[in-house]
């Protein structure tokens, strides 16, 4: 049995007068890439930002590295959505990746060539190296999440959240974004994504959470995502190409 | 002109509205990014029934008091302000006219009850509605001068912090910084940053070097750093231009002119401006144009 590295109990979140999340209970192992996988609403996106006390938890405890958070800040690198941020900003793309080391910088005091060294090697590392001093609002969507992909590598972290990392990008930049995720779990840290194209899934995590409001199946991808599994999670408005998984998708109801 | 350099009064003046304009400036734009520009002029307004309130219970009119009272009442504005958004259904810029409308009704019926007390219209406190730098004594200079430098040096020792508060919040608070005490902090800045302004510039126009500055410079660059650096001249320049043209003859308001120079400078900033003024816009477009005219003159050579 791998290190337990991430520990969520009894956890529950609301938005306003409707309950979003209700008895989320897992556990990540170290070096594990898991895949948050359930329809729109199913709460993904909350249930990161509760683990990551960027949204209150109505209830239950969240364990890092068997910490709770304030204690291991350092250690967790947080990926928000694309959308998420004002790209009109008036800023570049090697600066936002330099934010990343804000922390390790501290406070007072000044980013120096080093720290900026070291974040346009991770721009480089996401075959944005050429691009490091363009406008941010002048990148494509796809460019944009690389440099937020590149702004996690330099936090160095143990542990990634990312929130729909590959949400509206090009072919060459989920390559780009997939390999980098494979080379960190290979480092041993812990990855979990938030990721809603199910042809994909099986390729690309090695666990899968299936959340809808509730943890619906959590574990080894072949043991948990099944056809079964799935028709549940997305509460039946599933409809299936023929025999196989690969062939499902989500309609409209 | 050299008539008014030489008085010292003056040129202590100028200092301060020159201070006030680059403060202004710089919390300008920090209210421009995190996309608040009403709520400068709602607490501005709301700093008037303070400075009357002030002045009743110290009895004389000293400017630190009053700025601390305006402080106080508007600091209290943006705090119901925040509260109403939170705990009700209304929304931020309905909480805010509202609060705009009722702290300036309020401080209007305070002042109006100040001038009926013996010695009382002798005062001056209707200056702080459009401002009169004139009126200004070098303490008072002093005054503005210290909370200037305090609220510019807040803004300097965390650029970086404000930065990534700005730009990314969740991603912020992933590095340990406090969004709480970020916006607590950006409150007190922004309410600083007014208060010092009131007199010289007068609590309804206030709003004005706040804002007009950040959206001028945002003409000129697209860095954060270059951004507060321009709109901090700009804002240093309106205070100081406006002011000289207010001087030249007794008893004009400061207030309007320096807001009529800043406006000037936007004009200049909007037509000219090199990110995206109308006339560089145009430019380009032409020039685009003339390419792909040429492109398809060539190519239609060629068939």
């Amino acid at each position: 049995m791998k290190e337990i590295v991430l520990e969520v109990k009894d956890l529950s979140a609301s938005y306003r007068k409707t309950t979003v999340l209700h008895d989320v209970n897992f556990s990540v192992q170290r070096g594990s890439l898991t895949g948050i996988i359930g329809p729109n609403g199913a709460g993904k996106s909350t249930l990161i930002k509760t683990i990551l006390e960027l949204h209150p938890a109505l209830t239950g405890t969240v364990k890092f590295f068997n910490e709770p958070y304030n204690k291991v800040k350092k250690r967790i690198g947080y990926v928000p959505q694309r959308g998420s941020v004002d790209w009109d900003f008036p800023t570049d793309a090697l600066d936002v990746v330099t934010m990343g080391l804000y922390g390790q910088i501290g406070w007072l005091r000044r980013p120096t060539r080093k720290h900026k060294q070291k974040a346009y090697e991770a721009l480089e590392k996401m075959g944005m190296g050429d691009y490091a001093d363009r406008q941010i609002s002048q990148l494509s969507g796809g460019q944009q999440q690389r440099v937020f992909l590149a702004r996690a590598l330099v936090q160095d972290a143990d542990m990634y959240f990312m929130d729909e990392p590959l949400a509206g990008v090009d072919a060459a930049t989920e390559r780009a974004i997939m390999t980098i995720l494979k080379e960190l779990k290979a480092k041993g840290k812990t990855v979990l994504v938030v990721h809603h194209d199910l042809q994909t899934v099986e390729d690309y995590f090695d666990h899968v959470l299936l959340l809808n409001r509730t943890i619906i199946n959590h574990g080894k991808t072949e043991d948990v995502f099944t056809m079964e599994n799935i028709a549940e999670t997305y509460g039946g408005n599933m409809r299936w190409m023929g025999e196989k998984r690969e062939h499902a998708f989500h309609i409209v109801e | 002109m050299l008539s008014i350099l030489s008085s010292s009064n003056t040129l202590w003046v100028l200092l301060s509205t020159m201070t006030l304009g680059v403060a202004a400036g710089t919390i300008g734009c920090i209210a421009y990014w995190k996309r608040q520009n009403l709520m400068s002029d709602a607490l501005s307004h709301a700093a008037l029934p303070g400075v009357v309130i002030a002045f009743l219970l110290w009895g004389e009119k000293n400017l630190l008091v009053l700025v601390i009272g305006a402080g106080i009442t508007a600091l209290i504005g943006a705090l119901f302000i925040q509260w109403v958004t939170t705990s009700s259904r209304i929304t931020e810029d309905s909480a805010m006219g509202m609060v705009l409308a009722v702290f300036y009704g309020f401080g209007i019926m305070l002042l109006a009850i100040a001038n009926r007390l013996p010695g009382g219209n002798q005062s001056g406190l209707d200056n702080f509605i459009y401002g009169q730098a004139a009126a200004m004594v070098r303490s008072d200079v002093i005054t503005m001068l210290i909370l200037a430098l305090v609220v510019l040096f807040i803004v300097f020792i965390s650029f970086k912090e404000w930065k990534i508060f700005l730009f990314d919040k969740e991603f912020a608070q992933g590095l340990g910084i406090s969004i709480q005490r970020m916006n607590t902090l950006y409150s007190v800045v922004l309410v600083m940053a007014i208060v010092i302004g009131i007199q010289a510039v007068g609590v309804i126009l206030m709003a004005a070097l706040l804002i007009i500055p950040a959206v001028s410079a945002r003409y000129w660059t697209q860095s954060f750093h270059w951004m507060i650096l321009l709109s901090a001249l700009i804002g240093g320049l309106s205070g100081v231009l406006g002011t000289l043209v207010s001087t030249m003859k007794n008893g004009l308001p400061t207030g309007p002119f320096i807001v009529v120079v800043g406006a000037g400078f936007f004009v200049l900033s909007f037509l000219f401006g090199k990110e995206k003024g109308l006339f560089v816009n145009y430019v380009q477009y032409k020039f685009q144009q003339k390419q792909q005219l040429k492109l398809m003159e060539q190519e239609g050579g060629n068939v």
